[in-house]
């Protein structure tokens, strides 16, 4: 296989802190592998740096193949960049092209402050988990894990709103910069469950309550969010929270 | 929004059925019967009531909707590549509404006041079938189309309507919650559909009586 050698110049948005103005750095990286990942480019650009005495770039990254959620960036103006279902760590540099220019900019929404460069603070996420992302467990002797009949349709349905990872880039893919497609797959995952039932209604709201509190945008519809999750969350569980919500709001006695 | 905004595409489909009255080339005498019933009958009336507080509360709602939204960006991408994740039109929608809400009072000082409020603007012209006293709403549609700005702008609108509708239509029921693989296909044919033949209907009816395709 050819790995041929790229040359680029990268625009990175540099910021000390979040008190800070930001600005748009030029940096050019030479004879980069189409094998690299976007973040092995980063870290040879960041080697180049650190040996010229310069201030490497702040990124956030963690297990580097696909599953954490923390790699955040919007590459070319699309959150994890140009491929469709698949994380900055998953993005190869076989993506681009020889003599390109990339912007790489961090999540830009209100509710996600940067700390650092291309770091932002996604902590509203943990908060919102915190309001009811969560099932109660009794204690006592275990049970069989085949003792509670679910139907294999719903269980899909639950498995694949549980593979949202929380990156955010549903959030920085909205014009709106909603986090509906968030909220809405971690309370599709529990409601579709025989487990989540118990606080089913008191999640839905109290989640809600908390993504309206962090200052996220409404939803409306325009499908951004579902084009560029990495993990490919349908719009079905939008859909599916609107319902939770609505009857929840209109039946529970909260 | 998806509430009010299924009540206004019923409004639409009733609005459509009763002006496309006029190729039925009589000379505007069954949509003028048909205008003299919608603006007679005391259900539609009473209902009417309903239609404007629906349509007051979609303005409000979206226009808030749109204003609260933009905030929540506070420093813009340099670089942004929403065409590659989704409809222009699905973005644009406070604006295409915006749009509409001109097109609206533009449309109704147009008609409506001159059959709610005739003191303050004028009267509509009258004609006369089987001996009872008719509004003639189409001599008035037909002296409204003799001007070329007037049928450009109602057909320009109505390609805002199309848009609106072409994100609105699925989108209410997206936010209703009604997104179900057993349902998704005929909702978004019908709203296609929808999309398309309302509002060419609309256009095509300032478009014939200008170019005289319809007596």
């Amino acid at each position: 296989m050819e790995h041929t050698g790229l040359n680029l110049t990268l625009k990175v948005w540099k910021q000390k802190n979040a008190a800070t103005k930001g600005a748009f750095e030029s940096y050019d990286v030479k004879n980069i592998s189409t094998d690299m990942s976007f973040l092995e480019m980063f870290d040879v650009l960041n080697e180049q740096l650190i040996s010229t005495g310069k201030e490497p770039i702040a990124f956030d990254h963690d297990c580097r193949e696909g599953i954490c959620g923390m790699c955040s960036m919007v590459i070319n103006g699309r959150p994890h960049g140009p491929w469709n279902g698949t994380t900055t760590c998953q993005l190869h540099m076989r993506a681009f092209k020889n003599g390109d220019t990339i912007t790489v900019e961090p999540w830009r929404a209100g509710s996600f402050p940067v700390v650092r460069d291309l770091v932002v603070d996604r902590s509203a996420f943990d908060r919102i988990i915190q309001a009811g992302g969560y099932v109660s467990i009794n204690t006592g002797n275990p049970v069989d894990a085949n003792a509670l009949p679910i139907d294999k349709k719903l269980a899909d349905k639950a498995f694949a709103a549980a593979a949202c990872i929380g990156c955010g880039a549903c959030v920085a893919a909205c014009k709106n910069s909603s986090a509906m497609l968030f909220v809405s797959a971690k309370v599709s995952q529990l409601a579709l469950l025989p487990q989540g039932q118990p606080e089913r209604s008191s999640r839905v709201l109290s989640m809600v309550d908390q993504m309206d509190k962090e200052g996220f945008g409404n939803c409306t519809n325009t499908g951004a969010c579902e084009a560029e999750c990495p993990k490919e969350i349908s719009l079905e569980n939008i859909a599916r929270l609107n319902r939770e919500y609505m009857s929840a709001a209109l039946a529970s006695e909260e | 929004m998806g509430l009010t905004g299924l009540f206004l595409i019923s409004f639409l489909l009733v609005h459509c059925g009763i002006n496309a009255c006029i190729f039925l080339n009589d000379n505007g005498e069954t949509f003028n019967k048909a205008a003299h019933f919608m603006g007679t009958n005391l259900f539609i009336r009473t209902a009417e009531i309903g239609l404007f507080l629906g349509l007051l509360i979609h303005i409000i709602q979206g226009l808030v909707l749109t204003y609260e939204n933009n905030k929540k960006r506070p420093i813009k991408y340099a670089v942004n590549a929403g065409n590659q994740n989704s409809k222009w039109y699905s973005r644009s929608m406070g604006l295409l509404g915006t749009l509409l809400l001109i097109f609206l009072i533009i449309h109704m000082g147009d008609f409506w006041t001159h059959s709610r409020v005739p003191g303050l603007v004028g009267g509509l012209p009258e004609v006369e079938y089987d001996g009872v006293v008719y509004h003639d709403l189409y001599a008035k549609m037909v002296e409204e189309f003799k001007e070329v700005f007037v049928v450009i702008l109602y057909v320009i609108s109505m390609f805002s309507l199309g848009f609106h509708l072409l994100h609105g239509f699925s989108s209410a029921f997206q936010s209703l919650g009604i997104n179900h693989s057993k349902y998704n296909p005929m909702i978004k044919s019908v709203g296609f559909g929808f999309s398309i033949i309302i509002p060419l209907l609309f256009a095509l009816m300032p478009l014939s009586i200008y170019f005289g395709l319809i007596k």
